[in-house]
């Protein structure tokens, strides 16, 4: 009797569930510990986002020239505040009550976005980046403060004691952080310099900067200084704020830069050395180029860290843009909007560092191509 | 260590009021073009923007009757937002021409920092909101109450004052904000809020249910708030002073920015003649010209109107306060021209 080959039927497959569902309970359910706090996440969610939902967005109210249709429509987010003083909250007291200039800071702000574009990404080839760097940092400030401030070529004045919003927010953050990279490269090279006076003069200036909070520095600059100076001699509010943000910011700056430093190899010294390059053309041609290259991302932890920073030159009464949507709520028209004004400049803070963060993460990625390669 | 920084700090403040009292301020500001006027800037009512961006309140309003009063011209005014801390510093040093940022009158300022206090534009004084539903009818009934309070302010200190002095306990609850004190109110964390009447009138206001709460009658602190100078410069504190009686006197005069051209034709009264400068020359000795009060009055109004502008909305009511004139039952009294 020839024997029938009768086939063991398959076993089943090890988890029958679809593969969402392995997923679920692989992330979600996979012991009683993550079970609960999966159901407590959900049910927090479940309890914050309709209602958060519905007040900023679904019953909001979106429109309206005045506070009426926010006083009829208590349970949304009145937005029609921060729409009716968008302006004043951008660009300052200045710019909000003379609408017709508006496009001087919007034609800086336009010419900015492109340079920092051009410079930031890869697409133009490096002479002319270099010619447009140069632009960015000679040029380019001139032109912003002849523009914004005007005065001249029949524009009308826009006082710096009427600048605001995040036109200032930007020019304080934006001028700091450009204006302390050089001085901060200078300060980074002299701790690390062999001549102990250059050495020591630095360390001192580092460590007295860092040693400070910011807002003890621009109290200083701003109550003590016209204090000490004669009465005749007076050193704008927001160049003050300005000079002392520079300074703060230098500090930082040279720390970072220090560590990178700090990461190239005694070999490419001397390797220099040995080719008989002069101490310019090491650090110029070699070193920092290098050392740079491995600090941008430190750099620009500092810079998101300053940029935040800059809503505590509200302390000098400089309105940045915090304080110029916390004005709304405290304006005849608009009061009680708190909330509001609260959340928008939180926005704006937030897309603006989440921006700094992203693009400091995309050279982090591309320098560990390099240094894979 | 902390004696050599009160030294630095006062050989600092000694210099600088050296140097800026010499000033001619009238001078500098006619040469300048604008008023600099330091205001706070976010408070309602006394000086915020409104949606056009122009400064509007009681404060902002001696800021453009000054620019009215020497140039004519009411919009020459620059606004230079100042906090509590900066203010004395920025009119010392000269970066701002006068100071009109709801500034409380007393003696350690006035004969220590080196400023001079005008005249009064608000009389302002610490009070007490409570819920109707306590039954309370006076700040005496208020022993053992819990009270909800804005840190690190003046008032905090009146109220532990005043509950000493009457014998009385209460339990503080501190907030930070403005607007978190009302909400604790609101809440129910407490049943009574003290803070300056200004601004109970304006928290009272912004209540879910304005009804359910009352402003007690009685004032512990007096808080006269007023335009305030430079030591050392007396015929600039004598334009910002006699701008903001100019104003005063044309409310008890019932001139306003809407009757005074229909006035200035019909007018014999002799006191009304001499402001508009019908009659007389009041401008030669202040240095302005002959119709500044009348400029004022044209473009900024009686401090009536400027009241009802911009504090009447807030809920706050003139009658029955201090702030009315010393005819209807107040302390606001302006000298003759």
């Amino acid at each position: 009797m020839a024997k029938v080959f009768v086939p063991t039927p398959p076993s089943p497959p090890p988890n029958s569930s679809t593969p969402a569902i392995q997923w679920l309970k692989r992330n979600f359910f996979n012991s009683p510990f993550s079970i609960v706090m999966t159901l407590l996440s959900v049910y927090v969610i479940w309890s914050i986002v309709p209602f958060a939902l519905n007040w900023a967005i679904l019953d909001a109210t979106w429109t309206g020239t005045d506070r009426t249709g926010c006083d009829a429509n208590p349970d949304g987010a009145c937005w029609a505040a921060l729409r009716v003083r968008f302006w004043q909250v951008m660009l300052g007291r200045f710019y909000g009550a003379n609408p017709e200039e508006i496009w001087r800071p919007l034609v800086i702000f336009a010419l900015f976005v492109v340079i920092a574009y051009l410079l930031l990404s890869e697409t133009l080839p490096g002479e002319y980046r270099l010619y447009l760097g140069g632009f960015a940092l000679i040029v380019f400030p001139v032109l912003t403060y002849g523009l914004i401030h005007g005065g001249m070529f029949g524009l009308k004045v826009a006082a710096t004691s009427q600048w605001g919003g995040f036109m200032l927010t930007l020019i304080l953050a934006v001028g700091g952080i450009v204006l302390a990279f050089p001085l901060g490269i200078v300060l980074a090279l002299g701790r690390r310099s062999s001549l102990p006076v250059v050495q020591w003069l630095s360390i001192t200036f580092i460590e007295f900067w860092r040693a400070n909070p910011l807002i003890t520095i621009l109290f200083m600059a701003s109550n003590l200084l016209p204090l000490f100076l004669p009465s005749e001699i007076e050193v704008d509010k927001v160049a003050r704020a300005l000079v002392a943000i520079t300074l703060f910011q230098s500090a930082y700056t040279a720390e970072a830069i220090r560590g990178g430093l700090a990461s190239i190899p005694k070999g490419q010294f001397e390797a220099a050395d040995s080719l008989g390059f002069k101490y310019h053309h090491t650090m110029g041609l070699i070193v920092l180029p290098q050392a740079l290259k491995v600090s941008i991302p430190a750099i620009v932890n500092t810079f998101i860290a300053l940029f935040k920073d800059t809503t505590l030159v509200g302390i000098v009464g400089l309105l940045d843009v915090f304080r110029m949507a916390q004005t709304v709520s405290r304006s005849t028209e608009w009061k009680g909007f708190d909330y509001e004004t609260y959340i928008f400049s939180a926005l704006i803070f937030f897309m603006c560092c989440y921006g700094m963060s992203r693009y400091s993460q995309s050279i982090e990625r591309k320098l560990n191509r390099e240094h894979k390669d | 260590m902390k004696k050599l920084g009160i030294l630095a700090l006062s050989v600092a403040m000694a210099v600088g009021f050296a140097s800026a009292a010499s000033a001619d301020t009238l001078a500098d500001v006619k040469k300048r073009g604008v008023v600099r006027c330091g205001v706070d800037g976010g408070l309602a009512g006394f000086s915020a923007p409104d949606d056009k961006g122009k400064m509007q309140g009681i404060d902002a309003d001696v800021c453009y009757a000054v620019a009215a009063a020497v140039f004519g011209d009411a919009s020459k005014v620059e606004f230079i937002s100042l906090t509590a801390k900066e203010r004395f510093t920025a009119l010392s040093a000269g970066e701002i021409d006068m100071l009109s940022r709801n500034t409380t009158h007393t003696l350690r300022r006035d004969a220590s920092l080196g400023v001079d206090f005008t005249y009064y534009n608000y009389i302002d004084g610490q009070g007490f909101l409570v819920k109707k539903a306590i039954g309370v009818k006076s700040a005496l009934e208020l022993s053992g109450a819990t009270i909800c309070i804005q840190s690190g302010t003046t008032t905090e200190r009146n109220l532990a004052a005043y509950f000493r002095a009457k014998k009385m306990d209460y339990t503080p609850v501190s907030y930070d904000t403005s607007v978190q004190t009302r909400e604790g109110f609101e809440s129910g964390a407490c049943d009574v809020l003290t803070s300056d009447k200004s601004q109970l009138a304006a928290i009272r206001s912004d209540l879910k249910d304005p009804e359910s709460a009352m402003v007690l009658p009685e004032t512990i602190s007096k808080e006269p708030l007023g335009p305030v100078v430079r030591q050392g410069d007396d015929a600039w504190a004598n334009i910002v002073r006699w701008s903001l009686f100019a104003m005063i006197n044309a409310d008890e005069l019932g001139v306003t920015s809407k009757n005074v051209d229909e006035i200035a034709k019909t007018t014999e009264e002799f006191q009304i003649r001499l402001m508009l400068g019908l009659e007389g020359d009041t401008g030669k000795s202040l240095g302005l010209s002959k119709d500044w009060a009348m400029q004022i009055i044209k473009q900024v109004g009686s401090y009536g109107e400027s009241y009802t502008r911009h504090l009447v909305p807030l809920g706050l009511a003139r009658e029955g306060t201090l702030n009315a004139l010393w005819t209807k039952g107040g302390i606001l009294y302006a000298p003759p021209f």
